[in-house]
């Protein structure tokens, strides 16, 4: 069989930024609650907080180092498998991505180093002012990477030179028509991300009646956040489509495996997308749901697949079911946060053992909604690198070999399989330890490295522990 | 506009990639360095002199990277597709090596496995960008602004010498860094090697030089065509050379570490006389490869914004942990 470097390039892409994103996603919202707490001890002086703050400090640590490591390798992809993408948008990509490793430096310069190891340093309030701008500091981060998707997405602002892109407006290509619809989603996937797995580590912690009070803290902020931040994504994810709907029909299409441009337009529950040939098998549908929910009238006009040649359509199964695992987990968070506020009356959502129990399960959940979110979206735009300009073959780097992008996505899997597995392993041992005073908590802020790591001083393995006690 | 903002972005990008070459240079020195230590407290001492910067040392790689794309888009597109499986290698050792740092303070029974880590991730990372250097040197087949060439034009006997020419670089630069930063045997050991090292550099300095005008034309007329103020550069490097040499004998602890600056410094900007002013060798210059003017307006806005916040930032952590280092400060 022929390796097909553009397939291969494609699949190493998706790989990589699949797992990055795992990490970013779950900094940005943890960022903001840990940030939530110090402002709460600041001003209640309540010790608890604190002791939330310094836990959920410790992961924020090693899930942002984690999301660090594979973030170097995205800057690279553009010029080793794109290049002809990457020459063609420099003059708008370049930039972007220059301001958000130059913010990103900014956060990590000034005010990470101050909130991971300042403690005891500085005044409280420079501390939570610290954790402030950490938090201000990855929407920043965010804001960058996002406007450059939203421009591959919906391109504004540019004339084409020669085949190269020369920005002419530089507010209207950052802030491009879908950006605001992508960027609130994104946040608020964040925060969604953030607090499940709180709310889920809370719950683990209760249900092992460990650090009772402060948890039930947690759990109930938690729970208060996702009663109306999960139907509000929802809300916001509706504006999305609608955004969708009039610049990337095609995506919208796919979505819905509609084929025939029609109105009055069914909901597909179930059904078997076939590219080959053109349509579905084993349809289970709702009559004229889609048209309601994609235009907000009955006899809409939702638009098909077919409007769109052949080659030009996007892999209508990948995106058809990825685009229904995220809705449904989606309904199944706001399950879960209408149930625990059911559950609130006489403080059952503390002790429901069944409860707690699916809200440790629901941990991984907004991970894969959110994964699942960026397959639709990217893999609805195919075949297009930049919607209606550049395909991905044209945007493919011209010398790459099938063999080259077979060994670099080979390598890249085994490299993060590594750092994956001993990151997850010493995440749950830095969560097992708990909140329970640390007798290697003492900073002096000298000698240890002022690394995202460093402020987890959890031992990697338990020969180690007894060490470090001894 | 008088200002050549393309001149501006080609003094940005050069001065980026010799900070990170010096800075990331003298700590990757030390895990080529690693296996060679005469014992695990001085494998702690090397590793806790450069684990409170060995991050911010790297920043510059990822600004140099970020700022080539938006800034000389057309050397960032031939660069790394030609040097695709180099990138790649190199991307896996900083990986492996970043996450060792991590990882071996906090690990007692897999220690040896992150000292592999640590060592091997070094040796790879700075092969390969030894090797980038060659070939860079040797020049990239371009046609139509894209490359043509092969997966492994990058990797020639040229490359491999001028691969483990940086090598013994690097670990001449970590040596005098640890002259500059341990005492005991741990400094006794560094003062032993760094001579040898000192002459493995120079041989391979030698090599290249022989070596370069054979490889590239044009580098071989502008050195020997006549005699140019450019010599300056190779002879300020080996007055370096020689007074490392002595600051060794005499057992100097700061001067060494200068000396080996100075030696990089002065190679560097031989090789930068050799080339100028072209960026994607043989044929593209700094203005053939540039971006839209306005695209590095547009950047150089925040970049001169930034660029002193993280001088200011990299000076003050230098000078917080200055000072010698012992093997029990890392671990808490």
């Amino acid at each position: 069989m022929e390796l097909d470097p553009l397939l291969l390039s494609r699949l190493q892409f998706a790989f990589v930024v699949l797992f990055h994103a795992i990490f970013p996603v779950f900094t940005i919202g943890l960022a903001s609650y840990i940030a939530l707490l110090h402002g709460l001890f600041y001003k209640t002086k309540n010790p608890a907080w604190d002791r939330l703050a310094l836990f959920w400090t410790k992961v924020f640590a090693v899930v942002f180092g984690m999301g660090v490591v594979s973030g170097i390798v995205m800057s690279f992809q553009f010029g080793t498998n794109w290049s002809n993408f990457a020459q063609a948008t420099s003059n708008f990509m370049g930039p972007v991505l220059s301001y958000e490793v130059l913010t990103a430096f900014f956060l990590e310069a000034g005010f990470l180093g101050v909130l991971l190891f300042g403690r005891h340093k500085v005044p409280e309030g420079a501390h939570l002012f610290a954790a402030l701008m950490v938090a201000l500091g990855t929407f920043i981060s965010a804001f960058w990477i996002l406007s450059a998707n939203s421009w591959m997405q919906t391109p504004v602002g540019y004339e084409l030179v020669d085949g190269r892109f020369h920005i002419t407006s530089w507010t209207d290509a950052i802030f491009n028509p879908s950006f605001r619809y992508r960027f609130a989603h994104m946040v608020m996937a964040s925060f969604l991300t953030g607090g499940f797995v709180v709310a889920g580590v809370s719950a683990w912690f209760l249900l092992r009646k460990r650090d009772v009070p402060a948890n039930k803290k947690a759990l109930s902020m938690c729970l208060w956040l996702l009663l109306i931040l999960t139907p509000a994504q929802a809300v916001v994810g509706d504006f999305h489509g609608l955004n969708t709907l009039e610049h990337q029909p095609t995506k919208v299409a796919a979505m819905e495996a509609n084929w025939e441009t029609d109105s009055g337009v069914p909901l597909l529950l179930f059904a078997l997308p076939d590219g080959d040939a053109q349509t579905n098998h084993w349809e289970v549908s709702i009559p004229r749901l889609a048209s309601l929910i994609l235009t907000h009238d009955l006899d809409g006009t939702v638009p098909g697949l077919k409007e769109a040649p052949a080659d030009e359509q996007p892999p209508v199964f990948i995106v058809f079911w990825s685009f229904r695992i995220m809705v449904g987990l989606g309904l199944a968070m706001i399950a879960v946060a209408l149930a625990g506020l059911v559950l609130r009356r006489g403080g059952r959502v503390y002790s429901q053992p069944l409860y707690l129990k699916t809200l440790v399960g629901m941990i991984g959940a907004p991970f894969v909604a959110v994964l699942a979110g960026w397959v639709v979206t990217e893999s609805g735009r195919a075949p297009w690198l930049v919607q209606g300009v550049m395909t991905h073959a044209e945007g493919l780097t011209p010398s790459l070999t099938g063999a080259m992008a077979l060994f670099s996505l080979i390598g890249y899997m085994a490299v993060y399989a590594v750092v994956f597995l001993v990151g997850i392993y010493y995440l749950t041992r830095v969560v097992k330890n708990g909140m329970l005073p640390d007798p290697d908590e003492v900073d002096d802020g000298m000698g240890s490295a002022k690394r995202p790591f460093s402020a987890a001083h959890t031992p990697f393995d338990d020969h180690d522990l007894q060490g470090a006690k001894s | 506009m008088n200002l050549d903002i393309t001149l501006v972005w080609a003094g940005i990008i050069g001065f980026g990639v010799i900070m990170y070459v010096l800075m990331d240079g003298f700590d990757l020195g030390l895990g080529i360095l690693y296996p060679f230590a005469p014992d695990e407290t001085s494998r702690d001492v090397m590793m806790n002199s450069v684990a409170p910067v060995w991050d911010g040392n790297e920043t510059w790689l990822v600004l140099g990277g970020a700022g080539l794309l938006g800034a000389f888009p057309l050397a960032y597109s031939v660069f790394l597709p030609a040097l695709y499986i180099g990138v790649f290698l190199m991307l896996a050792g900083l990986i492996f090596r970043g996450i060792s740092f991590e990882f071996r303070f906090k690990s007692r029974k897999n220690r040896h496995w992150w000292n592999r880590a640590f060592c091997w991730g070094s040796v790879v990372a700075t092969f390969a960008q030894g090797a980038v250097v060659g070939a860079y040197i040797q020049g990239f087949p371009v046609e139509d602004k894209i490359f043509v060439g092969g997966a492994f034009d990058w990797l020639t006997p040229f490359t491999v010498i001028t691969g483990l020419g940086l090598m013994a670089g690097y670990a001449l630069l970590g040596a005098t860094w640890l002259i500059l930063k341990s005492e005991g045997h741990t400094q006794d050991w560094a003062y032993a090697i760094t001579p040898r090292l000192l002459w493995a550099v120079l041989g391979v300095f030698a090599i290249i030089s022989l070596w370069t005008p054979l490889v590239s034309v044009d580098v071989r007329e502008r050195w020997l065509s006549h005699i140019h103020l450019i010599w300056v550069f190779p002879i300020l490097a080996m007055v370096c050379a020689a007074a490392l040499y002595r600051a060794v004998k005499q057992r100097e602890e700061g001067r060494p570490f200068i000396m080996a600056l100075g030696l990089f410094i002065f190679t560097y900007l031989g090789m930068i006389a050799s080339k100028w002013p072209v960026i994607v060798p043989p044929d593209y210059t700094v203005w053939d490869a540039a971006s839209a003017p306005e695209s590095q307006v547009f950047l150089l806005i925040g970049t001169v914004f930034v660029i002193p916040v993280v001088l200011a930032y990299t000076t003050w952590t230098y000078w917080v942990f200055r000072g010698k280092v012992k093997a029990d400060d890392g671990y808490h």
